[in-house]
């Protein structure tokens, strides 16, 4: 078949690689019929996130019809169609038990789970197309997956609904919703979102959809922030004026309820924190995280209020204001996204016909073209918003 | 205050995380604890691990378990730079549902010992699985570095055969992403 590969730093191709099996009793093999480069691949094709090899497939957005299934697999057949869940979860452990298959204790493979456990402190959970920390998986930028546990993660689209619609169930859409979810928006709040891509866009809809009074939503790329507003958010060119000032002044002086960071670990801006990150960045020791965002986040939140991260952080970061998030009673809720436990209910919101999920895709791309979706989304972040990948 | 039993865990566990090396240093040179908490009764658990031949099932470097008389049994294991270490094991204690010990016997490529135990977790939460695992290492030190880089050093060793039996008991397989088939690559890595 045919697999966006990485070849290192900026490098990724399309290759011709053997088709996945089924190993596993509980596995299946999905034919792709469209698979989305993510935000996160970014920090893989960037070499920020550790682990990868020469010819991993990556890609840990996809969906498409199941091919084939093993023998233990009782809830899918050939012929269904499906989102994968880019989180690989067992359904059975005590985190899945407790609906947090995002901390599933069996999806690392037991020879790949020493390195995070190293790292981290625990043993990562498995992912498709990240990284050998998260268990080395092939990914879904390619004409076929394997997906292990396939009874429990993936789930079932009825017909007549667009691959388009449905796609960033599998991760963008329940980032977002989560990283809302996390923000504690109670009716009227006032919720400072920072970063306008897709998972920002998608907390946008969320936190509106939950209640929001007021969403201001703060990035530099023209094209985003459009979306943004006419996602029913304000917007701040951080650009164009002092963030966390203008936070205060649009909240006569409290600040925003919730701040939520769906930038991460890459952040833009010249701010001279991250500037000095970013050096320490490139030397891989000194730091391998530009927290710029986070800081801000818990600078410009109310007292008591709640700091959201879906932004993703791979390492050590410093100047961590632990004074202000002390003083002011704050609470940080963060964490990869617990995909599986929120499909049923944001599936039902897309058939109703709640949110618009397709908005931000900017390019559709046959997948012979990833390269050059990969470079733009990273280079042109203004008008590349969201590219989707189309194998077949 | 009236006078309570306290209700923290019993610390008296032997883990390498306490110091007092009596509870964790084996007969033999190379030795690790290592814990799970398993998502299934103790008495499943203890049923599959007290059927021996079970065992290849998910220890990856064991190739073959021959029962040879009550207790005693012939264990072929890949050893360093892939040759066969054959070992007798005999069993010297076993409570059902609670504990298991073996050691080898005389003769054997490789010294050993070792012993697992299922607990009741206090908070429901599963079965608490402890393995132990103590051997000379084949060839002394130097084949202690070999087993080393060849990951079967017994630390290494001890976590992942008890990753291997929490996932097969917990969902039915073990997870991999060998390439090619679980995983396929492009250029290098089959």
């Amino acid at each position: 078949m045919r697999a966006l590969t990485w070849h290192g730093k900026h490098n990724v191709q399309v290759d011709t690689v053997p088709d996945p099996q089924i190993v596993n009793p509980r596995d299946a093999i999905i034919k792709i019929t469209a698979t989305a480069i993510c935000g996160s691949d970014l920090h893989l094709y960037d070499s920020m996130i550790p682990g990868m090899s020469n010819g991993d497939i990556l890609g840990h957005e996809f969906m498409g019809i199941v091919e084939e299934v093993g023998p233990a697999n009782t809830t899918l057949k050939p012929g269904d169609r499906v989102v994968v869940p880019f989180v690989i979860a067992c359904g059975k452990c005590f985190f899945c038990d407790h609906k947090m298959p995002a901390a599933c204790d069996n999806s690392n493979p037991a020879e790949k789970a020493d390195a995070s456990e190293v790292a981290y402190g625990y043993a990562m959970t498995g992912a498709f197309g990240y990284s050998h920390l998260t268990g080395g998986y092939a990914g879904g930028q390619a004409e076929y997956a394997r997906v292990p546990y396939s009874d429990y993660g993936p789930i079932k689209i009825p017909d007549g609904v667009s691959d388009e619609r449905v796609l960033f169930l599998s991760d963008i859409f329940p980032t977002g919703w989560m990283a809302a979810e996390n923000a504690q928006i109670k009716p009227g709040d006032t919720v400072a979102i920072w970063g306008c891509g897709p998972v920002g866009l998608f907390a946008i809809k969320s936190a509106i959809l939950m209640g929001a009074g007021r969403v201001i939503a703060i990035d530099h790329h023209p094209r985003r922030l459009e979306l943004a507003k006419q996602n029913g958010a304000e917007v701040l060119n951080f650009h164009e004026v002092k963030v966390r000032e203008a936070l205060m002044e649009m909240t006569a002086g409290i600040g925003p309820d919730s701040c939520i960071d769906a930038v991460g670990m890459e952040s833009h801006g010249f701010s001279p924190d991250n500037i000095i990150d970013a050096v320490k960045q490139e030397t891989k020791i000194l730091g391998t995280d530009r927290p710029h965002v986070l800081r801000e986040t818990i600078m410009a939140v109310r007292k008591g209020g709640t700091v959201s991260v879906p932004g993703v952080y791979g390492g050590v970061a410093d100047k961590w204001p632990i004074g202000a998030f002390m003083e002011k009673g704050l609470t940080l809720k963060t964490g990869q996204t617990h995909v599986q436990n929120y499909l049923p209910d944001l599936l039902q919101l897309i058939l109703d016909n709640k949110i618009d999920t397709t908005d931000l895709i900017s390019h559709r791309l046959p997948l012979e073209q990833a390269a050059e979706g990969y470079k733009n989304f990273k280079t042109n972040q203004n008008e590349w918003t969201k590219v989707v990948l189309l194998p077949h | 205050m009236p006078e309570t039993d306290p209700i923290s865990t019993d610390a008296e566990v032997a883990s390498p995380a306490f110091i007092d090396k009596d509870l964790v240093e084996g007969e033999h040179s190379a030795a690790s604890i290592r814990a799970a908490l398993i998502n299934r009764p103790r008495q499943d658990l203890y049923d599959y691990w007290s059927d021996i031949t079970n065992l290849p099932s998910f220890m990856e470097n064991v190739k073959a378990v021959d029962i040879l008389e009550t207790g005693r049994s012939q264990w072929t294991i890949v050893g360093p730079g892939g040759m066969d270490i054959q070992l007798v094991s005999e069993i010297t204690e076993d409570v059902p549902g609670q504990r298991i010990a073996w050691t080898s016997s005389e003769g054997s490529d490789v010294d050993h010992e070792g012993w697992i135990e299922f607990k009741d977790n206090a908070f429901g939460r599963g079965t608490e699985v402890r393995l132990f695992i103590s051997y000379d290492p084949p060839a002394g030190a130097v084949g202690k570095v070999v087993a080393k880089v060849l990951q079967r050093e017994p630390r290494i060793q001890a976590r992942r055969e008890l990753r291997r039996f929490k996932q097969l008991m917990e969902t039915g397989e073990i997870s991999t992403s060998k390439a090619p088939d679980a995983a396929p690559r492009g250029d290098r890595h089959f």
